[in-house]
Formats: C-alpha cells, sequence, structure tokens
C-alpha cells in the first residue's frame, strides 16, 4: 500500500512539481516515460515517489518517447489507469501513437510542458507541440499556471477514464514559465484527490481472459469512416462531462474552471484572445489599461483547446460593444494564418457584431511576452475600432528583431 | 503446461486452439504454423501484440478477428512495446489486487515480421528486452517485407532479389550480408535466445515452452517461408524449409544467458546450397555464369558460421 505524503496546506511548487504531484495522488498503474526538457521533472518527481513507496504502480523507463506512449498503450489496453509526461521533439516522436491512442479510444492522461520544436532546435517555451497535437483526437486542457497544472491532471483522468468519453487528454503547461516557476499551490489531502479522481473502471481489458478482445484492428474504407466519425462525435459530446467535472472540482475545492476563461468581457470594446500563461499577462495589462487609460480591454482564453470550444468562443465575443480582436498565437504558422486566429475567426463570424480580426504570432522559442506589449496590442485594436477598419496588417509579428514582419491588408472599396 | 505430449502432430495441431482457420495469410504461408504451434504449446492465457505487417493485415480486418485470445496491434515498430506496457500492467494490477481472475496463469508475447523486428523496429525490441519484462518475441523471418510487396530488409540474405534490390543486368540483388540478430538479442543477456524452423515442430514447440517458461525477455527468431515472394509452389513451404535447414542456410539452435550455445537440429546429410537456392525464384538469378561467385560466397559464409556455432557449442561460452 502506498506511503501518504505529507502536505502542507500550502505549498510552493513549479508547475512540474505540481503535476507530478497530481499523478501521485491518481494512484496511476502504469507510468512509461523518457525525460525532455522541460518536463523532465515530473518524471523525475514521480521516479522518486516511486522510490521512496508513494506509489504501488509499476514505472516503466523506456528508450524513447514513441516507446513511451507505446506501452501506455499497450498498458491502457490491459485495463488500468496510466500516464505520461512529455515536450517538443518528445511529443513528435510520440505523435504516430497519439493518433493510435485516440483512435483506440484508451484514456491515458499525457501532461505535456510546451516546449517550441524544432530547428533550429530551442528548448524554451511555445506551443508548437500543443498544436501539433490538435487533429490527434486528443482532449487537450491548459493549464495557465502552477496551480492548474496541479488541478487539472486530475480532473483530466476523471474526464478521459468516465465510461461516456474513453478519450485520451492532454494537460498541457508552458515550458519554464510555468514549469519553472514556483509559485504557492493549494493541494489536496492523498485521500481526498484520489476520492476525487476514483477507482479505474476498465472497459474491454485485455486482462479478462473470459473475454478476448482485439485492439487495433484494421479498417479500410468500408469502415474507417465511421470510426473517426464515431471518435470525433465522442470529442464532440465530451464537453457535457468536462463541465460536469470542473463543476465537481469547484464544489470540492472552491476552484471554478470553464473551457473558456473570459475576463473582463461585458463592457469589453477590444480583447485579446490567447493560451497559456500569456493569458495572465494579457489580464494585467487589460487591468491596467482600463486603469491607466479607460481602454475597455477584454481577454478570452479558451482552456479547453480540443474539442475547441467553438459556441463559447461564439458566446464570449457576442458583444454589442465589442469591435476589434486579436488573437495571438504562440506557434510558427508556417505559412498560414495562425491557427487560434483560423478558429476564433470562425466562431466570431456568427456572432451578430462581427468584430474585426486580427492575428499575433509572438513569444516563439521562449521570445519573452511583456506586460507593456500586451498593452502595445490592445490600444492597437482601439485604433482600429475607432478608425472603423483595421489599420495595420492582419496577421502581425510580436517582439520580432529586424525590420516589422506583417501580412494581407484589409480590403477596402 | 497441461499438454502433456508433442510427439502426436495430430493431437498437438488440434491443442488449445486459439487462432482461427480464417484468416487471410497467402496459401503456403508459414506464419500460420509458427503462430499456431506457439499458441498450441501452452495452456496459459496469452496476452499477444503483433507489429503491423503480413500477419497483422491477415488476422484482425474488422469486423473479424482471427484471435480467441487477448490481442493488441498498434504499429509497425511497437510490439514489443506494446505487450510489455500490459505486462507491467499485469504486475500493477496483480500486486493492488484489482485483476478479476489474479491467479490466471498468462503468458505476453510479440510476433514482427523481419521488416519490424531486424529494422524499424528493432530500437523497441532492444529497450524491451534491456528492461527485462517477462515476454518472449517471436520475430516471422520471411526475409523481406513480404506485405509491401517484397523490399529488402536487413534479414535478406545476400544475392536475393528483391523489389528494391534488384537483379538484372547490373547487379546480382542484394548486396549485403543478413545481419544475424539472434548473435544480438544474445547479446542483450537475454535468458533464452533461439532460432528454430516450422519443419522441425518438435523443437520448435520444445523451444516455445522454454521461452515461455523462462522468466524475462526471451526472443526467438524462425524461419517462415514465403511462398508469394521467394516464389516457390505452396504446396512445398515445408519441403523447403527442409532444404533451409538441411542446407544449414538456416540452422536451428538456441542461446540460453547470452553464451551456452546448443545445436538443436544436426542433418543427416548436409546438402549443398544450390540445392535449396534453386528451388526458389528470388535466387534464380545466381545461376548465370556471371554470378557463380555469389553462389560460392553464400556457401562460404554458410560453413564458416556452422563451425562457429559448433565451436561455440564445444566451448560452453
Amino acid at each position: 500500500m502506498a506511503k501518504e505524503f505529507e502536505l502542507n496546506e500550502v505549498e510552493v511548487w513549479d508547475g512540474n512539481y505540481a503535476a507530478s504531484q497530481a499523478l501521485r495522488q491518481a494512484q496511476i498503474d502504469v507510468v512509461a516515460a523518457y525525460p525532455i526538457t522541460p518536463s523532465t521533472p515530473i518524471v523525475e518527481g514521480y521516479g522518486a515517489y516511486v522510490a521512496n513507496g508513494y506509489v504501488d504502480g509499476e514505472f516503466v523507463m523506456v528508450e524513447s518517447e514513441h516507446a513511451a506512449m507505446s506501452g501506455c498503450v499497450g498498458a491502457a489496453a490491459a485495463g488500468g489507469r496510466v500516464a505520461t509526461a512529455t515536450s517538443s521533439q518528445g511529443f513528435a516522436l510520440m505523435s504516430e501513437v497519439l493518433y493510435q491512442a485516440s483512435g483506440m479510444r484508451l484514456p491515458i492522461v499525457l501532461t505535456v510542458v510546451n516546449r517550441a520544436l524544432a530547428s533550429p532546435l530551442n528548448v524554451r517555451g511555445d506551443h508548437s507541440d500543443m498544436y501539433m497535437g490538435r487533429d490527434s483526437g486528443w482532449i487537450q486542457i491548459d493549464a495557465f499556471d502552477a496551480q492548474e497544472a496541479y488541478d487539472l491532471p486530475l480532473c483530466a483522468f476523471r474526464i478521459g477514464e468516465n465510461h461516456a468519453v474513453r478519450l485520451p487528454v492532454m494537460v498541457h503547461q508552458d515550458g519554464f514559465t510555468t514549469s519553472h516557476k514556483a509559485q504557492n499551490v493549494y493541494p489536496l489531502k492523498d485521500a481526498i484527490a484520489y476520492k476525487f479522481v476514483g477507482d479505474f473502471v476498465p472497459v474491454d481489458e485485455m486482462l479478462d481472459f473470459t473475454r478476448p478482445v482485439t485492439h487495433g484492428a484494421q479498417t479500410e474504407e468500408d469502415w474507417h469512416y465511421e470510426h473517426k466519425a464515431k471518435q470525433h462525435k465522442a470529442l464532440m459530446d465530451s464537453p457535457a462531462v468536462i463541465d460536469e467535472v470542473f463543476a465537481d472540482f469547484k464544489e470540492l475545492t472552491g476552484r471554478e474552471y470553464k473551457r473558456v476563461e473570459s475576463y473582463m468581457m461585458e463592457d469589453a470594446e477590444v480583447a485579446l484572445v490567447l493560451l497559456g500563461s500569456s493569458v495572465h499577462t494579457a489580464v494585467l495589462a487589460a487591468k491596467q489599461l482600463r486603469e491607466e487609460e479607460g481602454i475597455k480591454v477584454g481577454v478570452v482564453a479558451p482552456r479547453c483547446f480540443r474539442p475547441f470550444p467553438y459556441d463559447l468562443i461564439r458566446d464570449a465575443l457576442d458583444k454589442p460593444s465589442l469591435k476589434a480582436v486579436c488573437c495571438m498565437d504562440k506557434s510558427s504558422p508556417g505559412g498560414a494564418m495562425g491557427a487560434l486566429f483560423n478558429e476564433v475567426s470562425a466562431a466570431a463570424y456568427s456572432t451578430n457584431a462581427r468584430p474585426m480580426m486580427t492575428n499575433y504570432i509572438y513569444g516563439l522559442g521562449g521570445r519573452d511576452f511583456s506586460v507593456d506589449e500586451a498593452k502595445r496590442i490592445m490600444k492597437e485594436q482601439k485604433a482600429h475600432a475607432d478608425a472603423g477598419h483595421i489599420t495595420t496588417n492582419i496577421q502581425q509579428f510580436s517582439g520580432l528583431r529586424g525590420p516589422k514582419l506583417g501580412f494581407y491588408e484589409i480590403r477596402r472599396s | 503446461m497441461a499438454i502433456t505430449s508433442i510427439k502426436n502432430l495430430k493431437e498437438f495441431s488440434t491443442n488449445n486452439d486459439r487462432f482461427e482457420g480464417a484468416h487471410l495469410l497467402c496459401p503456403g504461408c508459414a506464419h500460420s504454423m509458427i503462430v499456431r504451434e506457439l499458441m498450441n504449446c501452452t495452456d496459459d492465457n496469452l496476452v499477444i501484440a503483433s507489429n503491423t505487417g503480413c500477419l497483422e493485415v491477415s488476422t484482425a480486418v474488422y469486423p473479424y478477428t482471427s484471435w480467441d485470445t487477448s490481442w493488441i496491434h498498434i504499429g509497425f515498430e511497437n510490439a514489443a512495446t506494446a505487450v510489455t506496457g500490459a505486462e507491467a500492467m499485469y504486475k500493477a494490477r496483480k500486486k493492488k489486487g484489482t485483476l478479476k481472475d489474479p491467479d490466471a496463469p498468462v503468458k505476453f508475447v510479440a510476433f514482427g515480421g523481419d521488416g519490424s523486428t531486424y529494422d524499424i523496429g528493432f530500437q523497441w525490441l532492444s529497450g524491451a528486452v534491456e528492461r527485462g519484462h517477462d515476454f518472449t518475441y517471436v520475430c516471422l523471418d520471411n526475409e523481406n517485407y513480404a506485405n509491401t510487396g517484397g523490399q529488402r530488409s536487413s534479414a535478406t540474405p545476400i544475392g536475393a532479389h528483391t523489389s528494391t534490390a534488384q537483379a538484372g543486368s547490373a547487379s546480382y540483388g542484394k548486396k549485403q550480408k543478413k545481419k544475424d540478430l539472434v548473435a544480438i538479442m544474445a547479446a542483450h543477456g537475454a535468458p533464452y535466445v533461439a532460432q528454430l524452423a516450422p519443419n522441425k515442430w518438435k523443437s520448435m514447440a520444445k523451444g516455445f515452452q522454454k521461452a515461455l517458461e523462462t522468466e524475462g525477455p526471451c526472443f526467438i527468431n524462425t524461419v517462415s517461408a514465403c511462398t508469394t515472394e521467394w516464389k516457390f509452389d505452396p504446396k512445398d513451404t515445408i519441403h523447403l524449409t527442409d532444404l533451409a535447414t538441411d542446407s544449414l542456410m538456416f540452422p536451428v539452435y538456441e542461446i540460453i544467458d547470452g553464451h551456452e550455445l546448443n545445436i538443436l537440429y544436426r542433418p543427416k546429410n548436409v546438402i549443398k546450397v544450390e540445392d535449396y537456392l534453386g528451388a526458389q525464384g528470388r535466387y534464380r538469378h545466381l545461376f548465370k555464369p556471371e554470378n557463380k561467385h555469389v553462389i560460392e560466397r553464400i556457401q562460404k559464409d554458410i560453413d564458416e558460421n556452422w563451425a562457429m556455432l559448433q565451436r561455440r557449442e564445444e566451448a560452453r561460452i
């Protein structure tokens, strides 16, 4: 029987340690993992719990991230709780198996500490890996700070393992800005955390020999389409369970999570939409701008990146006062508008007011995103609102050295 | 092991049948013989993983399955990791008391072709064996990427024609020697490693039983004659395999704990390799005068390998 870990009411944890504590409290049966910066401390932390009797499950240190996710899939099919952690290149290496895990409907929890994808090689945080996972069929939930990096994995097990969902779940946090930044974190006692997560209840497990199962069959044009449609439906139906789990978590802890977080949007004239640790930066900037210059700025942050909360984004932006919205993508867009811009714009198109939409690429490879820069971008949105049209390129780069970079202009008749 | 006798082939072939005859493998393919033999040689429950390949695509096409046991396929390269992940889950659940039948004996087995074993999945196999999981990996070695139409693998012997190492007016086929995977797996320190052949079905069954009974990672390479890509008549699979073992192109032996080598089959009359090569279309070009040197090279390699195996067996090191 695993030992109880004595925890104070408030601990000073960084995002990595917070996530490793959540994994420990969930009493995972199998963790198959491979270390990579900046998520390594999650695996190391878990290893310390194993070595000191705080974990009853198996800890399998494999030879690559592809093997880590492969081991997770095999373990999950054998009917128990499974999790791992990765970042960046490791995420890319396991990407083949990410699709297989979701297609096989196996509830694995993957903690992703977001980091840039090479080349050039870079260990700092951006959202390239998170974006790479967006069509993989996983639920993707985004933690903006260390407290959330602790809370959300606990929720993730409940969501993914729910028999109405049966999907793998990624919990993201930003490399270094969240993973290595210590802050006050309020943990649950072990027994309370485990009670919230609950016992794992297997479905179609390979270790029930009274009922042999075949996992990972082949389908061609006769059935593949139906399987993928069913998988998509499971994702699209999952918000009911996500909302229910978030509601239970609020009841337990008082901490409230929503699939889309909105800040000061009630009367907002301009808004920023962004993800991750930058949300706190943007909220601080918006508060200051409201006080200093009276500009009515709001912030919208998708907590749930997949399934993408199209309806809630639409509702958040469907304000008569709202004139200009800037979507900020922390991933190299590779010859397109940013993915967040595209998806938020699609939702904004069905609002009554249809605000002006612009796109900033920012923070690639860990380039700092400051409160001052957030304010500058907010003021630029205010200028669009006052002019009645977009006054800059539609896509721009924030904090880039050298000449300004921008693409596309608004058509004016 | 509930099966008491593997002397009677008829009895053995119908024992504990968990691999359905309804599958899509080519007529004459040795894969199904080898798989059936493994599954029949134990009464324990089986958790089986297959790499992508001929066996996998022929036995689990939704909504059908040929597997009357727990079975999983993920990708081309990772059956060893899938089945050892399941083995880790078994250990965890046994410890925690969450298994439905904690006393049911269970064995973990992975199957892969030579493409997924020698080449694309080699790292996954190596890692799983190094970690010491209790499982048996069986390579169905048909010496080419048969599932995709017969391309070279690192198990393809020198001189064989494949679609990516073709024989032609300027080429005698594959230029490189076959990788000695059995030696590599023995060097991992695996407690039981063997090379077996389905024509020698008793030694094959015994080898499988030894591997399943041995705690820790075991590796078995099996010759699986490929009627489609080696180009011989489907009715001649076992005859062709006889030629493979009797020419010593495919010696049958085991290596215990990485060093104790035992030869499991000594042909009474060793045949010339020409007899084996000449029975297959993939080596037809070697019989042209300009390629005679390749046959000589193959025979020389066989003789040296056989001498080496015998020396190792005698030396007990």
